[in-house]
Formats: C-alpha cells, structure tokens, sequence
C-alpha cells in the first residue's frame, strides 16, 4: 500500500522490537469473538489509473454543459484560478484546527482577515471563524437567542426564509420548547410587517427574516428594522447570498442583532450542495453567547504580534455540557476560500460584481415577462433571482427546456407541493446576455 | 538511519495584515465581459437600502493577494511537512488522488439542484459510500448529511431521543459519558436537550461495569462511548457493556474518532453498538484544512432508520433518487444532502486501499503506537503500562515534574525539534496528558526521530523552556491577554482615534 512507508518486513521489525511476536498480540484487549475472522466486502484495492477512470466516468455524468438559471441558496460564481492554487498549499490544507498557535499563525491570521472582511461586508461588529453552513448556523441563531432571552419562546420566521434552512430550524429547536410561527409574504413578495406586528407579543424571542428573500426579493431593512426595535424583538438576519451587500446596505447598518448565512456565494464551487461556508456574526454585546471558534490578536513574549483562538471558555472542549454549542471542527479552509475571494475582488470588485448581478437579472426579468404566458410573480424589487410563473405547469415547462440543453430555475413544487407554476430563476455574472436570450427563445417556443 | 530531529531555522518572511497593504484602488478580479446595460438600482430602491462602498475592503491586484497569502501559509506547520501526532485527531497522509478527484468538474459543478436525473454518477458514489461505511461499521444504514463529527454527534443523540419519544419512554432524558469523552459529547447530548450524567473511569482506564451498573435507570436514554476510549484502549467489556444498556433500555452511541484503529479488525455493529458517526477527516484521510470542513456520517441499526433525517438517497429501477417522504423523519439537520466534496475525497481513498489495505491501515496505526509506546515506556510515564494500546499512546509528566519539566514545556521544545506537539492535557482524567497518534503513514524513521526528540528535551534543563519555541514565526503566545481583551477584528487607525 503506498501510503504506509512500514511494509511488512520492517513491521515484522517493529514487532520484534515491541516484544510480540503478531500483530495479533496487539489486538488481544479486543474479544476473540469480535475480532474479524475475514476480510470486509469491500472491493480490494484499485490503482491510481483504474481509480481516475472510474471516477471521471462517474463525473461525467452529471449536466455540466447546460445552461444553467439555478440558484436557490448556492451560486453559480466566476471562480478565479488563484484561489485553487492558494487553497490547495499544504500548509494551509493540510494542517489541523490551529490549537498550538506558534506553528499555526498562517491559519490564524487568515481567520482574523476573515471575520474582520464579513465584519465589514454585513456592517456587523463581529464574526466568528465559521459554521457549518447556512440552514444549521441559522438554527444556531435561534438558540443563541434563546440564551440571551431564556424566558420567551416564541420564534418568528418570514415566509421569506429558504425552506430548507427552516427546516433545519424545526428540527433543531424541537427539543428546546420553542414555537414557530410564520409571517406570509405580502403579494409583492415583502414579509408583511403588518402581520408581524399583530403576532408580536411579549413571547415573542426572536424574528428570522431573509433578505434577499428565497424569491428574490430584496426586503425593506429600514422598515423591518423599526418594527422589531420598537418592540424589543431579537433580530437574526439571514443571507443565503452575500455578493449582494456589494450594493446593499447591509442588515449590520440597521441593527440586526444577529446574522447567519451562506458564505458559498463568496467564489465557493458548487459541490453539490457541500461543503459550504456557515456565517455567524453578532453585535459584540453578545460576544460570549457566540457559538464557533474565534480568532483573536495578542502578543508574543517579545510584544511581536501574533493570533490565538480566544474565548474558548464558550466552547465545548472547555465547558462541556454548559458550552454554546457542540460545534468542533468548521470550515475553515472554505473561510480561506471566501477570503481570497473577497481579498481579490476588493472594493471595487464587490461593487462591480454585485451591479452586474443586478443588471444581468434586470435584463432577463425585462424579457421573460414581455412572453406570452409568463410572468413575474412578485413585483417587489429584486436583486439576483426571481419567480417566473408560466402558463403550463412548472415541472413541464422545466423539463421541455431542459431537452433543449438549458436548466431553466429550481420548480417551487419542489418545497411546495401546491405550487404547480411557480419557477426560482438566478441569473449571475457567469450567464451572458446569449445564454439569457437563449432561455428566452426557448421558453416562447415550450410555451406556444 | 539518522534519528535526529528534523527541526531547523529558515528565512521566514513577515507580512501585514491585508488591510495594511497598499490601498492603491486595485481589484485582484477580472469579473465576465459586462454584456447587457447597467441597470439603475436607485430607480427601484429607497436611498437608504443602497450602499456606495464596502468600507475597509482590500485594493489590491493578484500578485498581492498571491504572496499575500503564500506568505502566511510558510508560518503553518502541516502534515506534509512533518509529524503530526495529535492524539484522536488521526493526522495522516492526505492523499493527492483524493484532491483531483473531488476538483473534477462533474462534481464541483454539480448544482445541488439538478434533476435528479442530471446527478446519477453523484447519487451513485455516495450510494456506494453508504454500502462501504455500513460494511465497515457493521450497522444497517448510513446517513452522510453530517457537516462534521460533531453534528454526527447530534444527530446520533437526535436519533435516540426521536427513538425513545416514538415508543412514549419520555422520561428517557439522561444520557451516561464516561469522564475521558471529547467534550463534544456532553456538549452535543445537552444541544438536543439531554442531561449529560458522568461515568467515572475505572482504574485501568476502561469503562468500570459496577459504577455503570449504578447509573443505569430508567431515566437513562443511552450511553456514548468512544471506543477505542481516548485513553488509547480498547473497551474490553464492551459485549457486556452494550448488554447491560440494551437490558434497561438503552441505547449505545459510539464516537467513532477512533476508528482508525479498527477498520477490517472489529465492527461495531458486531458489539452491539446501536449508532455512530465517522470522521471522515481522520480516518478516510480528508484534509482538516486548519479546521474543516470534515464530514461526520453516521452508521446505524434498523431501529432508528425510521428517524433518519431527510432527504434520504433511494435506489430504485430507474436509478437512484432523494426521498423526502419519511413521516417519521426528525426532519432535516442542515441543507442539501452533506459535505459532498469530502465525502468524495473518503470514497477515492476507501476505494485505493480497498479491503486489504483498509486493514492494513489499521494494524499499522496501531502497531505504529505500540512501537512508540515500547520506546517511549522505560523513560515517561504511561499510565496503563501493562496494557497494548491502540492507535495512540498515553504518556503523562507525572515524572518530569521532578524535574519541574511540563506537559506544555516538552510542547513547546518539540516545535523546535520540527513535530507538531502530541494533544496535550487531554483525556482530563490523566493529569498532564500527553496523548499521542503516528498513525500508519509515518515510518519508523520518524518515529525514530520523535522518540530521540523526546529524549533529549528530557534531559534538558527546566529553564531553558521558558525560551521554547524559537523556531517558529512566533515565540510562546499570550492567550490569556487575547482573552481578557478581545480584538476579533482589524479596525482602521482612524476609527480607533473616534
């Protein structure tokens, strides 16, 4: 096997050494009637060769040369070439979480960089290093929450929030005692501040709202952000897509409490839903209910400056039972990943990619609803997705696209059995304007 | 061969942090070719919403960024570079295969919402992922959602309390950890609700049956035992153990940390563990990637498939599918279907050693530790001496503080020598813990190495380890300080004058 240097004549070596004469000997805590008596049924070893063919031909089954208009909480993104090449040294791949801080500095300040460059994208006062991705750090928000209010158990959740991250809330906060009610969305896609309103009261903990909202729409911060700090309401602003605060004033601005989301948007290939980039950041005033690690700035004993893992006292190797979450290991090289991305793009990046973003979705909103047989759902304003309702079901009219090589948006039946017309459509930097035109043409000719 | 140690001093080359260089109004990007008109966003949004600038962010171009970051991986030390002997946290060889596998553009550009159709080859990996893991394991099903092993944790305890719900045991809510667990454990029991009760370790370091047998009431929901134990042992009662809780109702979770000493020798399914969760980034080889992301699937028995959170991978006639109708579902613990690019990485590495290799893997690791633990046994001390350990040996200071030597002191020394230090003051019930892990991909060169290593630091004087380390980017840092005042954040100069 070539990744054990001790083959089995230096191993027989070793064991002369170790005084035994079978490896056997070593195994003798374990009842003989447990022990193995054959091999597993697992196929036996494969060359590297064998391996790579198989492997590109399982590859290769996927559908990558479509034209894709998918989205849905992960992006599509331009990925620039020096990231890989950064990601992929050693001594960042290839090192543990960085508990010996004077071998790990290289981790470490690139953890600071991180939390101080999501600081300043969500205008929060802090982050943490990671989560585990966007639905479960939203779960983590509630029961940060409810560690600040213990007494109130009410949580509200805009009909705006991901499916699946509300999923992952339910389960998450079924065994904490807590009760979930659902604000609807207005009819041009906001969450109805006036709903919210008449279903605050003094249970009330907390209030999760998207924005960008799951359809698209860009929700009123401003608004929102009266009404739940005229109540005394926590709030836990949730975004599933981060490249839009190159345009938009983000939540931090207007006092969310709370923000959880999905870093993957940050220059993060697609993987299939995973691995992702879990956001968490808060005001600092609840530094210490934070769940995940945290890198601080310190000294070394000659005043150099260096980084160390800090208030480890909230994390569970430290308290155990009493810790804020049972949160280990996160996603630290995917945070590496969003930082080079973010570290590149800069100021200037941000903004211009943001704006293409919103202009490309501008674009092809302008032409899909100039089609016989379809239109915007919502008229709200939006920044990089949108819900097409067509005239034929959904699923139909994605499937006939499909066959004409384009993957035309996620069907809501998906996470709405009862939504038989309503289609997610994202349009990002990497769709050209001929791609777009393409699903144009296309979807008069499915629909006529 | 030469055991002296490979610790040296280079040119180390210092760097700011990025919001210190040069703000020369750069962008490190090219963005796709602008094809359609810009829109106006203040035709549609109120002034307030709309944001002119990222204050603070970076301008810089890519050679910047470039060395920007190269720079700061030299102050990384890593498992390519050297021995990494964290005890329970199995810092192996990360293969090069698994890295070209999981950038194959099939998977990293796969969409999670692709028709399912469009996803088969996908579907069809972690198909077999779940068949090798549950063969390993010796369980019934496997789940590869969990980000990590401690949301595999989580949903092991999930599972559990679900399990004790659906036959109307509520009163189920305690759940025993032996006192030498990861501090994950209480910590996920607590996250879904369950009191953690300790069970104190007997004197051989295994779990003692009689302080067991005392804890075990009606109350208890289950037991999570790490076996082998972070003592580096193996439970040698487990039959016994997993009888007893299964005769009072109880189920048996089993940290699967430590797996790498087990594969193809013992199933745990075989003892009668009940679930478990693997780490992928220990024993499958993946990359920790300075602290994730892992991946952490859980093995289970039949009994609680009916928990399973959703969407669960289905294979059927016409291929393979994600099923969402499970009505007794705890429902979903995150988005999408798991770290998939992990996971790859565990099943190009499981399908390279296949189940020979597999095997061999685990006699090595643990004939790695037993041959440090031979070498190391007449000159530290080992508190469970007389017993073959595992994948990983336990040593303690008990007899350098004679000589006013630490734990953290023979850490430190051993950066210089060129090692990562061992996990250290870790299990808690061995004061002065030094826990130590070769795993099977160092040679006995090297083991040679760490062992000289040790030595020498021993007979060093206790003063000279104040100074330890010196090689390094930089000396002993000062965590306490970073503690009492925490800066999570660069802030710029002109902020601070506010």
């Amino acid at each position: 096997m070539r990744y054990i240097p001790n083959n089995l004549e230096v191993r027989n070596e070793m064991l002369k050494e170790i005084g035994v004469d079978s490896v056997k000997q070593l195994f003798s805590l374990i009842p003989d009637n447990l022990l193995l008596k054959k091999e597993l049924d697992i196929s036996p070893p494969v060359s590297e060769f064998k391996l790579m063919r198989d492997l590109n031909s399982l590859s290769d089954q996927q559908a990558i040369d479509p034209i894709s208009f998918l989205g849905a909480g992960v992006y599509r993104r331009f990925i620039p070439a020096v990231i890989s090449a950064l990601v992929s040294r050693a001594e960042f791949l290839t090192s543990y979480t960085p508990y010996q801080p004077e071998v790990s500095q290289g981790t470490l300040q690139a953890m600071f960089e991180f939390q101080t460059l999501l600081s300043q994208l969500t205008g929060m006062d802090i982050a943490n290093a990671s989560m585990y991705e966007g639905a479960s750090a939203a779960a983590e928000a509630v029961l940060m929450c409810k560690r600040i209010k213990p007494k109130l158990d009410t949580v509200l959740i805009s009909a705006g929030l991901h499916p699946e991250y509300l999923e992952a809330v339910k389960t998450y906060t079924k065994f904490k005692d807590l009760k979930i009610k659902i604000i609807p969305l207005s009819d041009s896609g906001y969450t109805d501040l006036a709903e919210l309103e008449r279903e605050l009261d003094s249970q009330t903990l907390c209030c999760l709202i998207q924005s960008v909202n799951f359809f698209g729409v860009i929700e009123n911060l401003k608004e929102i952000s009266e009404v739940l700090t005229r109540n005394e309401v926590l709030w836990a602003a949730v975004l599933p897509e981060m490249t839009s605060l190159g345009m938009l004033t983000p939540p931090g601005d207007f006092g969310a409490d709370i923000l959880v989301g999905e870093g993957q948007s940050l220059g993060l290939p697609l993987s299939y839903g995973g691995p992702n980039l879990g956001v968490f950041a808060a005001k600092k005033k609840y530094m210490r209910q934070m769940p995940g690690r945290l890198s601080g700035e310190t000294k070394d004993e000659s005043g150099k400056r260096a980084f160390c893992l800090t208030l480890a006292t909230r994390e569970q190797h430290i308290r155990r039972e009493k810790a804020t979450s049972n949160i280990c290991s996160n996603q630290a090289l995917c945070a590496l990943w969003g930082t080079i991305y973010l570290s590149l793009l800069g100021k200037k990046g941000i903004k211009d990619l943001s704006r293409i973003n919103y202009s490309k979705t501008q674009y092809a909103i302008k032409e899909l609803s100039a089609l016989e047989g379809v239109k915007l759902r919502y008229s709200g304003t939006v920044y990089n997705e949108f819900v097409l309702e067509t005239s034929e079901n959904s699923d139909v009219v994605i499937t006939r696209l499909r066959e004409k090589n384009i993957l035309a948006g996620v069907p809501l039946s998906r996470f709405y059995p009862q939504d038989s017309s309503g289609i997610l459509v994202n349009v990002t930097e990497v769709n050209t304007k001929e791609e777009i035109d393409t699903l144009v043409t296309c979807m008069a000719e499915v629909l006529s | 061969m030469n055991p002296k140690a490979p610790g040296s001093s280079g040119l180390v080359l210092s760097e700011p942090l990025l919001f210190e260089l040069p703000r020369d109004g750069n962008s490190g990007i090219d963005l796709p070719e602008m094809d359609v008109d810009w829109a106006t966003e203040s035709e549609s949004l109120p002034a307030e919403m709309i944001r002119q600038e990222v204050e603070g962010f970076p301008e810089l171009s890519e050679p910047d960024v470039v060395r920007h970051f190269s720079r700061l991986s030299t102050w990384n030390f890593s498992v390519d570079s050297g021995f990494y002997p964290l005890g329970s946290c199995t810092m192996k060889y990360n293969p090069k295969l698994n890295e070209a596998a999981a950038a194959m553009k099939g998977f990293s550009g796969a969409h999670p919402y692709l028709p399912e159709a469009d996803a088969q080859g996908i579907m069809q990996l972690l198909w077999e992922l779940q068949h090798d893991l549950a063969e390993i394991s010796g369980m019934d099903s496997v789940c590869l959602h969990p980000a990590a092993g401690s949301h595999g944790e989580l949903l092991g305890m999930m599972l559990i309390r679900a399990y004790h719900m659906d036959r109307g045991d509520h009163q189920r809510t305690k759940i025993i950890i032996p006192d030498s667990a990861h501090g994950t454990n209480p910590s996920s029991a607590a996250t879904c609700g369950f009191q953690s009760i300790t069970l104190p370790s007997g004197k051989n370091g295994q779990i003692d049956l009689d302080a067991l047998d005392r804890l075990v009431d009606d109350q208890v929901a289950g037991i999570m035992i790490t076996n082998p134990n972070t003592c580096g042992l193996f439970e040698s009662n487990i039959d016994a153990i997993c009888q007893l809780m299964h005769d009072r109702g109880g189920l048996i979770y089993m940290d699967g940390a430590n797996m790498n000493a087990l594969v193809g020798k013992v199933k745990p399914g075989d003892m009668g563990i009940d679930v478990l969760h693997f780490n992928t980034h220990k024993t499958f080889s993946t990359p920790h990637g300075g602290g994730g992301p892992g991946a952490g699937p859980i093995a289970l028995k039949k009994e609680l498939e009916p928990f399973l959170p959703k969407p669960a991978l289905r294979k059927t006639e016409d291929g393979f599918h994600w099923d969402y109708d499970i009505p007794r579902s705890i429902g979903q613990i995150r988005s999408f279907f798991g770290n998939i690019g992990v996971l790859i990485r565990a099943y190009t590495f499981i399908k390279t050693l296949g189940n020979t290799g597999l095997r061999e893997m685990s006699e090595t690791a643990v004939v790695n530790a037993n041959y440090l633990k031979k070498k190391l046994e007449d000159h530290f001390f080992v508190p469970f001496v007389d017993q073959y350990c595992m994948h990983e040996v336990l040593i303690s200071d008990e007899n350098l503080l004679t000589d006013h030597i630490s734990t953290m002191d023979m850490a430190k020394g051993l950066i210089d020598a060129g090692f990562h230090p061992p996990t250290v003051y870790f299990p808690l019930i061995v004061k002065g813990a030094m826990l130590i892990e070769p795993t099977e991909t160092e040679s006995r060169l090297t083991l040679d190495q760490f062992v000289s290593a040790m030595l020498d630091l021993k007979k060093r004087d206790s003063s000279e380890f104040q100074k330890y380390p010196i090689n390094s980017y930089v000396g002993r840092v000062d965590e306490v300080t970073a503690a009492r005042k925490p800066v999570l954040k660069w802030e710029s100069p002109a902020s601070e004058e506010d």
